[in-house]
């Protein structure tokens, strides 16, 4: 029954016992275990992408209004294992004038950095790799990592292309690092520490409803951090052809790929935990294996929307994702920040549920306020264009050029 | 001799080897990569140490945001920094004096202390050490006042960046 409980420690405890009988010290015994786990967990995660790359080609054809695939096996099923075999058997090539050994550095740190962040994921009340006290600032720091394997990649390939790339990834991801870092501070705020399986057991009531504004905007920012439509800039296909990675080739490639696929879905395991729930749900702790459950249907609720998103919108420009970022999300993150801040300490006393929802009124209002400064400027804006499209277009050239 | 202390040996001749790589090595580029090497060794110092905040921090701050500046200054400057004239000064035996001086110091300093031969002392357990880290941080009686002028001297540079970047109208 334990077993079919949590089937994970399980396992763990029986592998324990076996290697003891067997002789080994304890602490080289927990040392195989952890080896052990980590292997397993990254090899899944990365098993696991070739079903992720078969469902987002399948959605997004449907999305598109056509099949997706659908030659192979049932649904097309087996078509990513076939595009993998593929990619396997391509030739490597290397651009003259490149720099070796970071060209062939850049794809290995930029999967290993998303598989990294596997490591603090909690996916039931018993099954998470570690409990690191600094669990969110973590996936902050590895997150960086995966920004360097970037710019390693657009530096060392000798293009132009890619070198472009290297800057616009630098430009949007340190850019969208701001927002993202402080609107996790606010779920951290609330909860009262870093570790990712304290959030979970902090939210009593998601921070969803909580701090709404604070999930929306992180929702836009790891967008950006993952460089998916609508940001898609750092690998623009008709104004870079294809940014930082336009040099690789066989698996360096498909490496690239893998770690494109798994970020979005591990942003999708950190949003699900971090504002809803995580493994939370009805008696989640005495049965882990239900609270992996619930993780796994919140999970792939927010990839779906994740890839709702990247089959929806176009791209942005490049003046219109800064200005999203400095004019609108970094401000209203800060707002959001020191307003949860105030009204949290304040209504401390009064019962948990009229405290939840004083905060979910409070961002309300932030939203209200923030939509009628946009309207304002929009409507502003709008009778501007409306003013030059009146005028003469000589006068019209003469204002742009002004 | 432990494991930790094989392996603190290990991180450390590898930060000091990337330290020596970042000021003899040709290339900017290489340069600021192996610059990148040495903070992360000491990130994993810090590992070693039990400071886990610390740990992440370094990452975040020195590899996250100044190593990725460095780069970018370098990426913006891409044929320049190929250095090709000689590596050494002219008096580098004066300098190469003065730093076996100073190691000599430090070594005599060093041959009298005991730390050496004791064994790490237990960390007092006392609650979360990250909470205690942020009250101190903001408690009278602990660090607000060097904490706050940090924060006017970030704010004073951030003034300092806008009014060299401000392009004046009209000009």
């Amino acid at each position: 029954m334990n077993f079919l409980l949590d089937p994970v420690n399980a396992i763990a405890n029986w592998l324990r016992t076996l290697f003891l009988g067997w002789g080994v010290p304890p602490d080289v015994a927990s040392f195989l275990l952890s080896l052990l786990g980590a292997g397993i967990l990254a090899t899944g995660a990365m098993l696991w992408v070739i079903f992720l790359i078969w469902y987002e080609r399948k959605l997004l054809g449907r999305i598109q209004d056509r099949f997706g695939p659908n030659r192979l096996g049932p649904w097309g099923v087996f078509q990513p294992i076939a595009d993998m075999l593929k990619i396997f058997t391509k030739e490597y090539i290397t651009p003259q004038g490149a720099d070796k050994f970071l060209y062939n550095l850049a794809p290995v740190l930029s999967v290993a950095s998303v598989l990294m962040m596997w490591v603090v994921v909690p996916f039931a009340v018993t099954i998470y790799g570690v409990d690191l006290n600094v669990g969110i600032l973590y996936i902050v720091a590895v997150g960086a990592l995966g920004e360097l394997a970037i710019i390693m990649a657009g530096l060392s390939s000798n293009n132009k292309y890619a070198m472009l790339g290297a800057f616009r990834v630098v430009a949007q991801l340190i850019s969208y690092e701001v927002p993202m870092v402080i609107s996790l501070l606010v779920p951290v705020m609330l909860a009262r520490t870093m570790s990712m399986n304290g959030l979970v057991i902090a939210q009593d009531a998601w921070y969803l409803f909580t701090a709404p504004l604070a999930a929306l905007i992180f929702m836009i920012t790891q967008v950006a951090e993952v460089g998916r439509a609508p940001f898609d800039l750092v690998e623009a296909e008709s104004e870079i052809v294809a940014g930082y990675n336009i040099e690789y080739s066989g698996l360096k490639f498909g490496m690239f790929y893998v770690a494109e696929f798994l970020h979005a879905f591990t942003v999708s395991l950190i949003f699900a935990t971090v504002f809803l729930g995580g493994w939370r749900g009805p008696s989640a702790e005495q049965m882990p294996i239900l609270g992996f459950l619930y993780y796994a249907v919140k999970v792939a609720i927010v990839y779906f929307i994740f890839i709702l998103l990247r089959g929806s919108l176009p791209r942005f420009r490049i003046d219109q994702m800064m200005d999203l970022n400095w004019k609108l999300l970094t401000p209203l993150s800060i707002a959001v920040l020191a307003v949860s801040a105030v009204v949290d300490k304040l209504l401390q006393s009064i019962p948990v549920f009229w405290n939840h929802l004083a905060l979910f009124a409070a961002n309300v209002v932030i939203l209200w306020i923030s939509m009628t400064i946009l309207n304002r400027r929009f409507r502003r804006e709008q009778t501007r264009v409306a003013g030059l499209e009146a005028r003469p277009a000589r006068a019209v050239q003469e204002h742009i050029s002004a | 001799m432990t494991l930790l202390q094989l392996f603190f040996l290990f991180v450390s001749a590898v930060i000091l080897g990337s330290a020596v790589m970042v000021v003899s090595t040709r290339k900017m580029l290489h340069a600021a990569f192996w610059l990148i090497l040495a903070l992360f060794g000491v990130a994993v110092i810090f590992v070693l140490l039990q400071a886990s905040f610390f740990a992440v921090v370094q990452v975040v701050i020195y590899i996250g945001a100044i190593a990725i500046l460095i780069l970018f200054a370098v990426m913006l400057t891409r044929r320049v920094m190929a250095d090709v004239g000689p590596q050494v000064i002219r008096a580098w035996w004066l300098a190469g004096i003065a730093a076996a001086l100073l190691c000599a110091v430090l070594v005599w300093l060093l041959s009298s202390w005991n730390g050496f031969t004791a064994s790490l002392p237990p960390l007092p357990q006392r609650g979360d050490p990250i909470a205690e880290l942020g009250q101190a941080l903001v408690s009278p009686n602990a660090f607000a006042l060097p904490f706050e002028v940090a924060s006017v001297l970030l704010l004073a540079a951030l003034v300092g960046a806008i009014y060299i970047a401000w392009e004046r109208k009209g000009k």
